[in-house]
């Protein structure tokens, strides 16, 4: 064919079907580049001229099918203009693939996400591999779009809305038997059989995928108003609409122009076009490059861990077990006495039923989670996990005790939050063995986990350790050791300041709006509830023994009061079922002057650590805090925002306050290393 | 390595270690683990004390008399969940009430013989997951129902039903009623009781010391091969729960025959407990010992099986140990404990008496002298079914398992442990473990 098409592979079978092979060159993972796309309209130049008798598009990649649009090339679009291009070059190839006159097949093997699902719904059928690793998707509301080369249009006209729309909403992944159900793939089959069924489902052309009764119903002018506004609804209690637009848009589009198919093509365009632009999008995508940056911070291959042992069957160490089995580990579970261990096994179960609906596998899991009161699989692991109460004696008895009888070449990790490692590893024969591998609550949710690097610790552990939680699917950040690390040493000077703002009478209910606008998942004073009273004290007396911060005296009214929070129904709120109650009329104050002392001082605590490289870069430290804390993803981190909001606006604001509220308030030197926008 | 004596045995066969699961007695309902679950929990902490991995083992054998019907072959299924991988063969053996002694028995074949270095091998019974199944008139009509395609058919079908064809067929009874002779378990051991005058009063006193025995084992740590085991709700089960710390003579002399009735004097309290509960050993050839350095529990000279009157299988110990004595030419007094599985207290009284009947070992065991009582005190030391129960399928792997942590424990030389065997069966393992 032509020579410029070097990531397509075409083959005409015997039987007349030409099979179109992606095979995007250098690179594991299929993307829709320009230059794909390209490649893509040129070649169906040719089967224009020849029609075929079927066509099939497939991967040449083990990895997946699609991967979806390459968003390295959003980060330049600058105008509309420039986005418009991008945008109709796909929906241009599209549209010409979905007017084909002979027979389309979509083979997804592995996952298929964004443009791919896109293209998949250009096709007339789509066959998917009977693999729990095959997922569909159309992903692109996490980075602050929506499909835009006609995936909105194609999935609400071929999939009740309900459904579609909802997959589109929350972005999140169907497996197969999911996407069979709803319609957006035809036949799910074994790889044994996937060929033979894309090209069968080719030749006897069933009828294709149409919108069921109740979805054209749903579709009605009238009725889709009512829909949309109550998806608007549902979606306003996940992301509100001045941070995360693009689920907006989605129905927005869907609701006004539905039916008109030439119309709304045109709006889904202009729609993303419009979203491309702003700083959520590029914040979100930085979010995204964030998550492959500390992904790449280690190598897989460099350490190929089997069994992890763990000590200490508390919520953390018990959690941290199960989530490694989960993942295919064995693991060794160890605690002083059988009875610990209940309420682990318990959670495991609990977390399994949720996460694993394959039976068989459910039961691997369980079967590779092994208690273990005696400690035999010490002798065993690759890696052990020592997650006990903090006390450093009585970690050192169990540092003494199980270092002759590890594997030489086995990590031992602490998941301590406040005792110094180079403390703990005075009890060891070879200190450097020693890292912290720190965990977020709850362990099956929170992506993040703190390798901490002591002054002993061993370049070749610290690196076993990084492989380590690659392997369990978390993404690590080195981290130098020094009090609360990164991550709880940012969040506790915002934590306090709610409690000091709290301490001067102001309602809980004003102090956690102010975050949740600023985009936090949660507000800081349900988050010390959810927390425990009692462990936000502790941390912030470690804390405050290290750095200048002083302890609220209202935290430790509650702790004394044993008010912890949540776990003992009465905290800075009251809880009715597990769940907060709160005010509706409480007094909101000054909104912006909360959220500004509350914003402020961890965006200060995080200059600090920039200045004293608890982290390598301006990037590694967003990300930390990005994904230990769930800060506001749109705004890119800490460090980001101040740069794009200017980092002398803010430490001008900081001083005032300074003056007004207290020298907590007064820039760090760190600021200096950050520059504006 | 000490050579091997065993003239049954070619090649010295060792027991390496062993662990099991706490024996819960059945509720009346479905028990909290299913077979699968009970034999991975058995050899999940032995595994982990090994210094080799679950792919190294050459085979797996278990014994069990009624897995699930989706757990066909459990030993195989045991061994895939437990990590063995794909290459590991297994299978599941079945000689009724012996079953897990039969695989340990297999095991010391295979490893003599040469053909396998590291065996695992063990019993696993659920019976409180004992299938309910149902009768074959209900089976016939529903075949007649599907059959029936017209509606007039399907009405004809339909008036021939009766409600008493839905009355369950309980396998765990039709498991323990011997077919050839018509008798249940029960009523065997009041055939032999009658037989050797054991009274209602010593059958109690019996099961009155099980229990206290097994309890006093508890409380002292004996029973170190017990493992605790989490159910899906994270409770903990680490000892056998049907032990009764406060059974009493007055308490046991309350029940009601459960066999012959109403004169019988066989109970429930004085029988073995309906229980679920696995056993996992490791078995290795001096090759293996030598290879991974294992420790070794103790050795396994030989084992002998025998066969009787179905009606009397109770007394299948007797014509075991009898042979087996005399065969490796020791005598009784040789032997520094006994295990002998308690299907019925009146069971293993009889088989005492019996061995100790000069007329019934002339007649019956072809020697021309009696071979002596065994010691109350050195049979049974920690309990036996009768406080910690039978399940089926794991008792012969325990009762041998026990009885190389009772000799390691008291430094002891010499033990048997012996079983009967619905059918009329019996069998018995003289295990020998190197003093220190």
């Amino acid at each position: 064919m032509n020579e410029s098409i070097v990531d397509w592979i075409t083959e005409t079978d015997d039987q007349g079907v030409l099979w179109l092979t992606l095979d995007q060159q250098g690179t594991d993972t299929n993307v829709l580049s320009s230059s794909v796309l390209d490649q893509l309209n040129l070649l169906v130049d040719g089967i224009v001229k020849d029609i075929p008798k079927a066509v099939v598009i497939c991967s040449g990649k083990t990895s997946g099918f699609i991967a979806g649009a390459d968003v390295k090339e959003f980060l330049a679009v600058t105008n509309k203009q420039e986005a418009m291009i991008m945008i109709k070059r796909g929906q241009n190839v599209f549209s010409r693939i979905e007017s084909l006159p002979c027979p389309t097949v979509a083979m997804i093997e592995g996952f298929c996400m964004g443009g791919g699902t896109e293209l998949a719904l250009a096709c007339d059928y789509r066959v998917g591999l009977d693999s729990s690793s095959t997922k569909i998707g159309l992903p692109e509301v996490k980075l602050g779009i929506h499909p835009a080369f006609g995936g909105l249009v194609r999935s609400t006209s071929k999939i009740n809305p309900m459904h579609s729309l909802e997959i589109m909403l929350s972005g999140r992944a169907l497996a197969m038997k999911q996407a069979k159900a709803m319609g957006f793939v035809d036949l799910v089959q074994p790889k044994r059989q996937i060929r033979r069924a894309a090209q069968q489902i080719a030749f006897s052309k069933p009828e294709r995928q149409s919108l069921p009764m109740l979805g054209k119903l749903l579709s009605l002018p009238g009725v889709r108003n009512l829909l949309s506004a109550y998806m608007k609804k549902q979606v306003a209690k996940k992301a509100a609409k001045q941070h995360y637009p693009a689920p907006y848009a989605i129905l927005d589009v869907w609701c006004q122009y539905y039916g008109n198919k030439k119309r709304i093509m045109e709006e889904e365009a202009n729609s993303v076009a419009r979203l491309i632009q702003g700083d959520t999008v590029r914040n979100l995508i930085r979010v995204f490059f964030l998550q492959t940056q500390l992904k790449g911070l280690g190598d897989k291959k460099y350490f190929a861990p089997k069994h992890v042992h763990v000590i200490g069957a508390g919520v953390m160490g018990g959690d941290i077990a199960a989530w490694c089995a989960l993942r295919g580990f064995t693991v060794t579970l160890q605690d002083r006495e059988p009875k610990f261990l209940s309420k682990a096994m318990a959670r495991a179960h609990k977390l399994y039923a949720r996460r694993i609906k394959v039976l068989h596998e459910r039961n691997a899991a369980l079967d590779r989670l092994i208690p273990d009161c005696k400690g035999y699989g010490v002798e065993k692991a690759d890696v052990v996990i020592e997650a006990i109460y903090e006390n450093s004696e009585a970690k050192h008895e169990i540092y003494r005790d199980i270092e002759p009888r590890m594997k030489p070449d086995a990590v031992l990790a602490t998941n301590t939050s406040s005792i110094p490692l180079e403390e703990l590893a005075k009890a060891l024969q070879e200190p450097e063995r020693l890292v912290g591998i720190h965990f977020f609550n709850p362990v099956a949710m929170m992506p993040l986990v703190e390798i901490v690097k002591a002054k002993q610790s061993s370049r070749q552990m610290i690196d076993r350790a990084v492989a380590f939680t690659l392997h369990i699917g978390k993404l690590p950040l080195p981290v130098k050791s020094s009090p609360g690390f990164l991550v709880n040493r940012i969040l506790m000077p915002y934590l306090v300041e709610a409690v000091f703002l709290h301490d001067e009478g102001i309602a809980p209910e004003a102090i956690d709006k102010a975050a949740v606008d600023f985009g936090m998942p949660m507000g800081p004073v349900e988050l010390a509830d959810t927390v425990g009273i009692d462990i936000c004290h502790s941390v912030a007396k470690n804390l405050s023994a290290a750095y200048d911060i002083s302890v609220p005296a209202g935290l430790e009214k509650y702790v004394d009061a044993k008010k912890l929070g949540k776990k003992t129904g009465s905290g800075f709120y009251q809880y009715k079922n597990g769940k907060a109650v709160k005010n509706r009329d409480a007094d909101l104050g000054d909104q912006k002057m909360i959220q500004n002392r509350l914003i402020f001082r961890l965006l200060n605590e995080a200059a600090a650590c920039l200045d004293e490289k608890i982290v390598d870069e301006v990037d590694l430290l967003d990300a930390g805090i990005i994904f230990g804390t769930g800060f506001a993803p749109f705004r890119g981190g800490p460090l980001n925002y101040s740069q794009q909001k200017g980092s002398e606006t803010i430490t001008g604001t900081m001083q005032e306050y300074g003056s007004q509220f207290g020298e907590r308030f007064n820039p760090v030197k760190g600021w200096r290393l950050l520059k504006s926008e | 390595m000490a050579a091997a004596r065993s003239k049954k045995y070619a090649r010295p066969v060792f027991i390496v270690d062993g662990s099991r699961t706490p024996f819960l007695k059945a509720r009346g309902k479905p028990g909290p683990f299913k077979h699968a679950e009970l034999g991975i929990n058995a050899a999940r902490p032995v595994l982990q004390r090994m210094p080799f991995s679950p792919e190294d083992f050459d085979e797996v054998i278990m014994g069990s008399t009624m897995p699930g019907p989706d757990e066909a072959n459990i030993a195989r299924l045991v061994a895939l969940r437990l990590g063995c991988g794909d290459k590991v063969p297994a299978y599941t053996v079945h000689r009724n009430c012996a079953s897990g002694m039969q695989a340990l028995d297999s095991a010391a074949m295979s490893v003599a013989s040469g053909r396998s270095d590291l065996v695992l091998a063990g019993g696993i019974e659920a019976m409180s997951r004992a299938p309910l199944l149902l009768h074959d008139k209900m089976v016939g009509w529903l075949a007649k129902w599907w059959g029936s395609k017209t509606f007039s058919a399907k009405m004809k079908t339909l008036s021939s039903f009766s409600p008493a064809m839905m009355t369950p067929v309980i396998a765990l009874l039709k498991g323990l009623t011997d077919p050839v002779v018509g008798m249940n378990m029960g009523q065997t051991a009041e055939q032999i009781a009658y037989r050797f005058n054991i009274t209602r009063e010593m059958m109690d006193q019996f099961a009155v010391d099980s229990h206290l025995r097994l309890h006093q084992g508890h409380e002292n740590g004996e029973l170190s091969e017990i493992e605790p085991i989490y159910d899906s709700k994270g409770n903990l089960y680490d000892f056998d729960d049907g032990v009764r710390s406060d059974s009493t003579i007055e308490k046991l002399g309350k029940l009601r025959p459960a066999f012959d009735k109403p004169y019988g004097q066989v109970t429930p309290g004085n029988s073995a407990q309906i229980t679920d509960g696995a056993a996992a050993m490791v078995i290795a050839s001096e090759a293996a010992v030598k290879k991974f350095d294992l420790p070794v529990l103790a050795r396994i000279v030989q084992t002998e099986w025998s066969a009787l009157s179905p009606s009397e299988m109770g007394l299948g110990p007797a014509h075991s140990i009898a042979p087996l004595l005399k065969s490796q030419k020791l005598k009784l007094d040789d032997i520094d404990y006994w295990e002998i599985n308690e299907a019925f207290a009146a069971q293993v009284l009889a088989v005492v008496a019996a061995l100790k009947d000069k007329d019934y070992c002339k007649s019956h065991l072809g020697s021309r002298s009696a071979f002596g009582e065994i010691p109350h005190e050195k049979l049974n030391i920690h309990g036996g079914g009768v406080s910690l129960g039978h399940p089926v399928g794991a008792s012969g792997a325990r009762i041998v398992l026990h009885m190389a942590k009772i000799l390691q424990q008291r430094d002891a030389k010499r033990g048997i442990a012996s079983l009967c065997i619905g059918g009329g069966q019996g069998g018995a393992m003289l295990i020998e473990r190197e003093s220190n």
